[in-house]
């Protein structure tokens, strides 16, 4: 039983992994104040670029890099519009996750369902010995080892260090950054772009890793809208972020095990019922009377500009 | 918009999709061809067509409402999807009970109250949990998918196998009537003419329009002035979700006879792109839904006659619409 126990969190830990890089991206991008609405349609563009790029060279590293690069793209148009033209982040956030996921169901037509690479399991020497604990932490790919560093370091860099304080500043009263100095549009400009770059990033992971393959449907339909939720009721803080990302991966992996519990109940069911029950279980955490005293780490206040655009007007 | 912007934007599309098409390596007039021919080759093409309009048409009816008031009712998916249950529903259970008339009607209005449901669940979590509607409407589109797929696998799937094909088709009696040798009910068609004019004329022409804009202009003043938010976004919702909830007993009863999992066709979405491109005016959506509708049938024969697939047409619709955006933010400012 107890090794059964150490599968299923490993398995949540892994099959997270996309989701909580691709919230943590969508986090620097709000704490900047631009809200990027796009992530449904980039994670799958990344997804399919990192499919296909991997596929021609061969090289796992190589394509989870160009994902990245092919949502930094998609996180600029987004930079461009709306910090510089001024133009509401939401609705070109919108347009684009529908065209993205359009664009990546055209260019990748000619690779469904074939056999690519994948990424490997990189045991680590000596801890993933360690009984217990080194089956659980020590025993994944690298993508999902870099996930769980990303997230302390996420949490050390907007808390505890001085770029750290600018980005939240930015996003929190840019009126006030602009007059110390600093130069807004750029610096929300770099995190939109960097966090696009994430999201690029966890796309790939579920073309080579937690979902293996590129197809119509791909099987990372709708996990950018979860991620987006999750920064909002995760509360802007990239722990918090992070661990609604793995309850989410837990009630993914809960269904896959009930699956084969209850036969009679159509297997389509659990595969849709995780998306459903997040959002539901994310709204009643952010019930303002009620469950705020239960979760009061749950309580949290969007940045100040979120979604507003700085301009000297 | 001038006329002059709406050339820029076509051409400036039409461009960059033609890169696009010789980077994949499809002749780009053989793909344009096909399209053109695939929605206007014959009548029944053009019927298609026209079955497309219909529901773009009457959804962005709804969207308008939510829209003008600057609510992002992202919910209209899952109101189809409700509106499509509720007709569902009072064909399976009332079948042996009225006439097959009787029927159509009671299930239009079942329908028409599924989707007014799904879309005040939106507004109610809005009003009192403070959820964004963005999000209420997204996590209700995800329950009236799981919805469905339950129904269709559970309580109405069809004797012997239940399968991702839908559940038992209606008897004949019970499908919407069309003329003979129609493929396209010319009632749909105008019933969507008038309510295109009918929301034109609220939004336009009656205090409650007014009201609506002046709450999507300027919360605060219009809050000032005396008018409740709630009260409106509720009745803003219930238009968006009344509207949507009849696309579904469109889909339902005159398109596929039956619930499929994917009864929605996305059309929610694309009703969404369609307004956006108006930009939130009701008369050009007739038009964008034509074109829209053309993109969309025209490109089922994609993949089979060029091996490039049919997602082309969103790409293009996309793409349109983002244009536009810049273009008209770009005016604006000089």
């Amino acid at each position: 039983m107890e090794i059964s126990w150490v599968f299923f969190t490993a398995t949540i830990l892994a099959s997270s992994a996309p989701l909580v890089i691709a919230s943590l991206g969508e986090t620097f991008s709000e704490k900047a104040g631009v809200i990027n609405l796009s992530l449904d349609g980039t994670i799958l563009l990344g997804a399919m670029v990192g499919f296909v790029t991997a596929y021609k060279s061969g090289s796992v590293i190589l394509g989870t890099l160009v994902a990245g690069c092919s949502g930094a793209v998609v996180a600029s148009i987004i930079g461009i519009f709306s910090i510089f033209w001024r133009i509401p982040q939401v609705a070109i956030g919108f347009v684009l996750a529908l065209t993205c996921k359009d664009l990546a169901y055209f260019l990748g037509s000619n690779y469904t369902r074939i056999k690519g690479p994948q990424l490997e399991n990189l045991p680590i020497p000596f801890l993933s010995k360690i009984p217990v604990v080194g089956n659980m932490l020590f025993c994944h790919n690298l993508m999902t080892y870099i996930s769980l560093a990303l997230i302390p370091l996420s949490w050390f860099y907007c808390f505890r260090t001085r770029p750290g304080l600018i980005l939240r500043a930015v996003g929190e009263n840019p009126i006030a950054c602009y007059a110390r100095g600093y130069k807004v549009g750029k610096i929300q400009f770099f995190y939109v772009v960097l966090g696009g770059f994430l999201v690029g990033i966890a796309g790939a992971i579920y073309s080579l890793g937690v979902k293996p393959g590129w197809g119509r449907p791909q099987g990372a339909e709708g996990i950018g809208w979860i991620a987006l939720a999750l920064v909002i009721f995760g509360g802007w803080h990239p722990i918090r972020v992070a661990f609604g990302a793995y309850f989410f991966g837990f009630l993914q992996a809960l269904g896959v095990i009930l699956q084969n519990v209850w036969i009679n109940v159509p297997a389509q069911l659990f595969q849709v019922a995780p998306f459903p029950l997040m959002i539901l279980a994310l709204v009643l955490v952010n019930r303002p009377t009620f469950m705020n005293r239960f979760f009061s780490m749950f309580y949290s206040r969007p940045p100040e500009a979120l979604g507003k655009m700085f301009s000297l007007e | 918009m001038k006329i002059t912007d709406w050339v820029i934007v076509i051409l400036a599309v039409f461009s960059v999709t033609t890169v696009v098409l010789f980077l994949v390596g499809a002749p780009p007039i053989d793909a344009y061809m096909l399209i053109f021919k695939g929605a206007f080759g014959s009548w029944r093409h053009f019927a298609q067509v026209l079955n497309v309009w219909i529901p773009l048409v009457i959804c962005s009816c709804g969207l308008l409402f939510t829209f003008n008031m600057g609510l992002w009712n992202i919910g209209v998916e899952g109101q189809i999807m409700l509106g499509a249950v509720g007709s569902t529903f009072v064909i399976k259970a009332c079948s042996s009970v009225f006439s097959p008339s009787l029927i159509l009607v009671v299930a239009g209005i079942c329908a028409i109250l599924g989707g007014a449901l799904w879309a005040v669940a939106a507004g109610f979590l809005k009003i009192r949990g403070n959820v964004h509607e963005i999000f209420s409407g997204l996590g209700l589109n995800f329950v009236a998918q799981a919805l469905i797929l339950w129904l269709i696998f559970g309580p109405w799937k069809r004797p012997g196998i239940a399968s991702m094909s839908g559940t038992e088709p209606f008897p004949k009696s019970l499908w919407f009537p069309v003329p003979a040798g129609w493929r396209v009910s010319p009632f749909m068609i105008g019933l969507a003419v008038v309510l295109l004019l009918a929301t034109a004329k609220v939004l336009q022409a009656t205090r409650w329009g007014l009201v609506l804009k002046a709450l999507g202009s300027n919360v605060k003043a219009a809050g000032v002035y005396g008018i409740s938010v709630n009260r409106n976004l509720f009745f803003a919702m219930l238009c968006a979700g009344a509207f949507a909830g009849l696309v579904g007993f469109f889909q339902t009863t005159v398109i596929y006879h039956r619930l499929i999992p994917a009864i929605s066709s996305n059309y929610g979405y694309l009703s969404l792109l369609v307004v956006m491109l108006a930009q939130y005016n009701w008369k050009p959506v007739p038009f964008i839904a034509l074109l829209f509708a053309i993109l969309q049938v025209g490109s089922i024969q994609l993949p089979l006659m060029l091996r490039i697939d049919s997602s082309l047409s969103g790409v293009i619709q996309g793409l349109l619409v983002l244009t536009a955006i810049g273009v008209m933010y770009a005016r604006r400012r000089s």
